[in-house]
């Protein structure tokens, strides 16, 4: 896993090896201080060698001077190596995200792909930048000093490793210890959001029943629990600086013991007593940082999981070797198709058996109660999913066989849940065709009934959109859904429920517009109101995954019981209110 | 730890702070309102350590000026170890009181620290419950969500970390700098004026770090924006092949993004180098002031040792409290929004009609009583003359010229006149943004209205507590909200007393019953993410007997629009209608089946009723009703 990480280094792997080299330099020229210090106060102060006080002082300000230099460009390579990771990781889950086929995007969710590419990476950063600066320097400052220790008194160095070694264990007991308590505290945390995220999704109906004291009760038994948890959890972790200071204190107290009996035999010299305090001092303090940087690597071990996931997640979807680069008409046929979301891991079939044959041109209105599996079979005709068994022609060429810019850009697809984009109205239509003039644009929008209410806002096509299309209607949005998925020319139009939001009349007026101004198109139709389907060539009643019946509406009407069903529930022509539009 | 849909870094306020004093002392408030003896045991704490470590830094002049320098100077003196294990014992005993005090007081923090924010965000909790409807249309859910956890993440490092340290640095300060003087005034005054130099390069450091950190503050909200944007409408960039266009956008964002981070950390990692060289430059220069004083007999060899240990830790609190800078900005960024929640306008209420049992009296007049009769009484204290009169609970609710906006400016609903009797039955039609929502949102005041009056039952309906003008509707909203817990806890959630009996009966009623039973844990099963484990017909059919179970006399119903299948939907209009049988019922109705049979059709127009009647008599009318029922043509 860290080595998949790692790999996403790339053009920064240079700072990323000069950080932990600058960082070395910088802990030796720290190191030398206490020694030349040692040299200061012997050969200086009580030698009465001023000469010696300076010479050794000027050496002490370019070792501060060299550690100044090397400590800031290893803070510059740090910052350089760690955003640029992030960069990185960014760009290639991005990039892999783009390749991504429908069902890849399904196993993970929205929302999930989002906290990776957002939380998950500045984690990993911060983390990055941690490790390359201390990562290095703490170990080495560790080794450093106690080999600075050992070469000046290898009897009281002893006492340092002794320290070193119980401090060592103690920390990680603790550490333990309390990494275990703040996972279990996580789920509490988590709680604690779900009720303010409830609390606020659900704030009417809270107010509409005067459950306010009930919620904030809850709230806080969860916010209590939080407490509690974090009291235990945290309480862990504060053992880690008394302890740090009983064995900081008990050093100094047993070498100054040792140290002035050592002294006073002539086995040590005051200056270096006062150079292995300030040593004893850097050990511990590594220990510690070293604690510290094992803490933060954990906690962000999850986010680099998921990340990789991301990262190393295939598209099931691939482009054949010599793909076919055209579409030679709207014809659709399904050979005994079977299909089942997640098939590897033993999905029940959505789809069982579907033979189709829909000539170039035909319309085709489908039918069926949810979960009937309409989107699904929609979506195998421009390969948004692959099929497990037999096979979908387009064209009289398996799918599979196309160029997959080629074939999609020949089926369009208005997807159910679609959505627009922030920009302008014109930004948005071009999706369906990069370079499409403003006629071309007026045009499609005319076919779909969107003109009318587009011409009429202030700003017309350059009325800007917000993201995810809030200031648009939904019978709006799904007509400019509509025209830009006209732009593309296509030889084959699927609409899966993309008029739901659309009036009667109009829904009618734009598939009055199909019929006489793109009649070549093959269209599918998927649709709740049985008026838009209704003057369908065939129409498709779908049920549990199979196909229940195919033929004409009067034809259906006679031999269909569900088609039947539905027809009567929606008596007439408009069945319902739906959210009609005022135009 | 973003909700889903959260936009946390998007169109919230930058990091910066407008008022910080006033935040401080609000947070110093908090901390002292229920910590306040923990606070102080916490000061006294500080400083005891703060002094026991300064006596262990001092102690070393005393080793080597008493009891090393005496055997430097005359090897021939015995040894004589017994003053010095005395003096070592001493300062164990020091060392051992400042662990202790250092101890308690990093538990004392913990307490003081959980313990405060707990009580924050019970205070931003439960003032959120109690704040009226608008604030939620006019804050993004992700910001809300923001404030309880990033920015109450901000007070943890704040009263933990920023606010003892700031305090320990400055008792550190002041009592390192009078032993110094003690010590050197000499060599003193070259350690100020290397603190002035590093105070000098850290407000450089910090103030191009703080720059760049608020530009890359602003660049990942755009990106984060973008990825959502993009990553949320995948599968049309796929439809659309639009995959090649998206990578370049994103490449633009994430490259500006880059630069931000790297500059704003270059400078924020140059801290550390900074204050250490400096330190150790200081160090320095002291080390050689103290080397020619020790020899021309100015100080003593002791001394010039304490005074080297007295320099670190009078460097050290100045680059701790540098480092704690940053999180000290967004702290007070972060206690301005929380603070901003706290001080919202919560929902007034001047009502004072109530809601109570009744019963009939002796003389057939209704009396107040504390049992549960089933019967319902609105109880009205009249100022003027002092009297109390009880009027039945019945459900006649009166619009009379009501007039109402969002905002004054705009006003959204014109002159609405309605009057619903006990039990009928009143459906909206229109499009979207007619205003039919709105209409149903005033009579539980989810709004208050610009002019008019709505009556309920003959009483202002201003003037009845809201909580049981609420408690007398009920809601069936369109996007079904169901909590954290088992589908009886839901449904429950309408009547908390209810029995378990009263609970299947209303799942019953509303037709829920059938698919609850059929779920392996039945009415137990938990439901977690708003049901995202049941069907939406499923949801919709629980919010009905949600409804049910509260019995009240008046409906408000908010038919779904989602294209939910036809049986499923036959199953959830069944239980619809059961549950408005006798009762008055608002429906903004999609339904053909529920318009047809209600008593009054009210079609909206742009904050208008433009057409009222039965159904037949607004077919004959051959109007907008008429255009929107047979779909033939468009007014």
């Amino acid at each position: 896993m860290l080595s998949r990480l790692l790999s996403e280094v790339k053009e920064y792997t240079l700072p990323s090896v000069l950080t932990p080299v600058c960082m070395v330099v910088e802990v030796a020229m720290e190191m030398l201080v206490p020694y030349l210090m040692a040299s200061i106060i012997d050969n200086g102060v009580y030698a009465g060698n001023m000469n010696h006080i300076y010479k050794i002082g000027l050496m002490m300000v370019l070792a501060a001077l060299i550690g100044f230099i090397a400590g800031i460009l290893g803070g510059r390579f740090a910052a350089v190596a760690a955003a640029g990771l992030a960069k990185n990781l960014r760009k290639s889950m991005y990039d892999n995200i783009q390749t991504f086929s429908f069902s890849n995007i399904d196993r993970f969710s929205t929302s999930s792909l989002v906290t990776r590419l957002t939380t998950d990476v500045t984690n990993i950063q911060n983390s990055y930048q941690m490790a390359l600066r201390m990562a290095m320097r703490a170990p080495a400052s560790l080794i450093v000093a106690m080999f600075m220790a050992f070469y000046i008194n290898a009897r009281i160095a002893r006492v340092y490793l002794i320290a070193v070694i119980l401090l060592g264990c103690v920390l990680a007991l603790i550490i333990a210890s309390a990494t275990k308590t703040f996972r279990e505290a996580f789920p509490k945390y988590d709680a604690l959001n779900e009720s303010v995220q409830e609390n606020v999704s659900a704030i009417r109906v809270v107010k509409a029943y005067v459950r306010e004291n009930e919620q904030i009760g809850r709230f806080q038994k969860a916010s209590r629990a939080i407490y509690d948890i974090f009291v235990k959890a945290e309480g862990k972790v504060v053992l880690n600086s008394p302890i740090m200071m009983l064995t900081v204190y008990t050093c100094i107290l047993t070498i100054s013991w040792l140290g002035a009996r050592m002294i006073s035999v002539g086995d040590l010299s005051t200056g270096e007593l006062m150079s292995l305090l300030a040593y004893c001092m850097n050990i511990l303090m590594s220990l510690m940082m070293l604690s510290m940087i094992f803490v933060m690597l954990t906690m962000s071990a999850a986010s680099a999981e998921r990340i990789v996931e991301v990262l190393d997640e295939v598209t099931d979807l691939r482009n054949p070797e010599h793909p076919v680069w055209e579409v030679k008409d709207g014809s659709v046929s399904f050979q005994d198709v079977s299909f089942a979301y997640n098939y590897e891991k033993g999905g029940k079939p959505v789809l069982e058996h579907i033979n189709l044959d829909i000539k170039s041109g035909e319309v085709i209105g489908i039918m069926g109660a949810t979960g009937s599996s309409k989107s699904t079979l929609v979506s195998l005709i421009s390969r948004l999913y692959d099929v497990n068994e037999g096979s979908v022609s387009v064209g009289g060429v398996d799918v599979r066989d196309y160029d997959l810019e080629v074939l999609r850009n020949s089926v369009s697809v208005v997807l159910q849940k679609n959505q627009l984009f922030s920009g302008s109205i014109l930004d948005n239509l071009r999706w369906g065709k990069e370079d499409a003039t403003e006629e071309e644009c007026k045009k499609a929008c005319e076919m779909a009934c969107a003109d009318e209410f587009i011409s009429r806002m202030p700003d017309g096509y350059n009325t800007h959109i917000e993201q995810g299309g809030t200031n648009v209607s939904g019978g709006q949005k799904q007509r400019l859904c509509i025209a830009r998925a006209l732009l593309k020319n296509p030889k084959i139009l699927i609409l899966d429920d993309s008029t739901s939001a659309v009036d009667t009349a109009t829904d009618a007026k734009i598939r009055e517009a199909f019929r006489t101004q793109i009649p070549g198109v093959t269209k599918f139709i998927i649709a709740q109101r049985i008026s838009s389907i209704s003057d369908a060539d065939r129409i498709i009643v779908l049920d549990n995954g199979k196909v229940n019946g195919i033929g004409t509406h009067e034809e259906l009407l006679k031999t269909n019981e569900i088609y039947r069903e539905v027809y009567e529930s929606q008596t007439g022509g408009a069945g319902d209110f739906d959210e009609t539009e005022v135009d | 730890m973003p909700g889903p849909g959260s936009r946390n870094t998007l169109g919230r306020p930058g990091p910066k702070a407008q008022n910080p004093g006033k935040s401080f002392k609000r947070i110093m408030g908090y901390i002292f309102k229920d910590y306040g003896t923990h606070y102080a045991w916490v000061i006294v704490c500080i400083i005891t350590s703060v002094l026991c470590n300064l006596q262990g830094t001092l102690f070393m002049k005393e080793l080597i000026d008493k009891y090393i320098t005496p055997y430097l100077l005359d090897p021939n003196t015995l040894p004589n170890f017994e003053p010095l294990a005395k003096a070592i014992f001493r300062v164990a005993c020091i060392y051992a009181v400042g662990i202790v005090a250092s101890f308690v007081q990093a538990r004392l923090l913990i307490k003081i620290t959980q313990g405060t924010m707990q009580s924050m965000r019970n205070d931003l909790f439960q003032k959120m419950e109690k704040l009226p409807i608008k604030y939620f249309d006019t804050h993004t859910h992700g910001d809300i969500m923001s404030i309880y956890t990033n920015d109450i993440d901000t007070m943890r490092q704040m009263i933990s970390m920023s606010i003892p340290q700031c305090f320990n640095s400055a008792i550190t300060i002041v009592s390192v700098f009078i032993s110094m003087i003690f010590l050197s005034w000499q060599m003193t005054i070259v350690t100020v004026v290397m603190v002035g130099v590093m105070l000098f390069c850290t407000g450089f450091a910090a103030k191009n770090s703080g720059k760049h950190f608020v530009r890359q503050q602003k660049q990942l909200g755009t990106v984060n924006g973008f990825i959502e944007e993009m990553i949320t409408g995948q599968k049309v960039v796929k439809v659309f092949c639009h995959e090649e266009a998206g990578k370049k956008a994103f490449d633009e964002l994430n490259n500006e993004l880059y630069d931000a981070a790297s500059k704003a950390n270059t400078y924020a990692n140059a801290l550390g180098p900074i204050n250490a060289q400096l330190g150790n430059l200081s160090y320095v220069l002291c080390a050689i002031t103290g080397g020619a004083l020790a020899l021309t007999g100015n100080v003593s060899v002791g001394s010039v040792a304490s005074f080297l240990s007295l320099n670190k830790s009078f460097n050290m609190p100045i680059s701790q409290v540098a480092q704690q800078f940053n999180s000290i900005i967004m702290a007070m960024a972060g206690a301005e929004r929380i603070f901003g929640l706290m001080d919202e306008e919560p929902e007034t209420d001047e009502g004072y009609v109530t809601l109570v049992n009744a019963k009939k009296g002796a003389d057939g007049k209704l009396e107040e009583t504390l049992e549960h009769t089933g019967m319902w009484a609105w109880k009205h204290f009249h100022k003027a003359d002092g009297t109390t009169d009880y009027k039945p609970l019945e459900g006649n609710v009166v619009f009379d010229g009501v007039d109402f906006g969002y905002t004054d400016e705009k006003m959204v609903l014109h002159d609405i006149v309605l009057e619903a009797k006990p039990g009928q039955k009143i459906a909206f039609v229109g499009s979207t943004g007619a205003g039919k929502t709105t209409i149903t949102n005033l009579i539980n005041r989810f709004y208050d209205i610009q002019d008019g009056k709505i009556r309920y039952d003959g009483i202002n309906v201003n003037k009845i507590v809201k909580a049981d003008l609420r408690r007398s509707l009920g809601m069936v909203l369109q996007e079904t909200c169901l909590f954290t817990g088992t589908i009886s806890d839901n449904i429950r959630f309408g009547k908390l007393s209810a029995t378990d009996e009263e609970v299947i009966a209303a799942a019953k009623l509303a037709n829920a019953d059938e698919f609850i039973s059929k779920l392996p844990d039945g009415y137990n099963t938990m439901l977690t993410g708003n049901g995202a484990n049941l069907s939406q017909g499923q949801r919709q059919l629980l919010a009905i007997a949600r409804a049910a179970i509260a019995d009240p006399p008046v409906l408000i119903l908010d038919e779904a629009t989602s294209s939910i299948d036809t049986r499923t939907e036959r199953i959830v209009q069944e239980g619809m209608d059961k549950l408005m049988n006798g009762r008055t019922s608002f429906v903004i109705a999609h339904r053909l089946s529920t318009v047809r049979n209600a008593d009054c059709i009210m079609v909206m127009e742009q904050g208008r009723i433009v057409e009222r009647g039965t159904h037949d008599e607004l077919i004959n009318l051959k109007g907008r009703y008429y255009t929107l029922y047979t779909g033939n043509s468009i007014a």
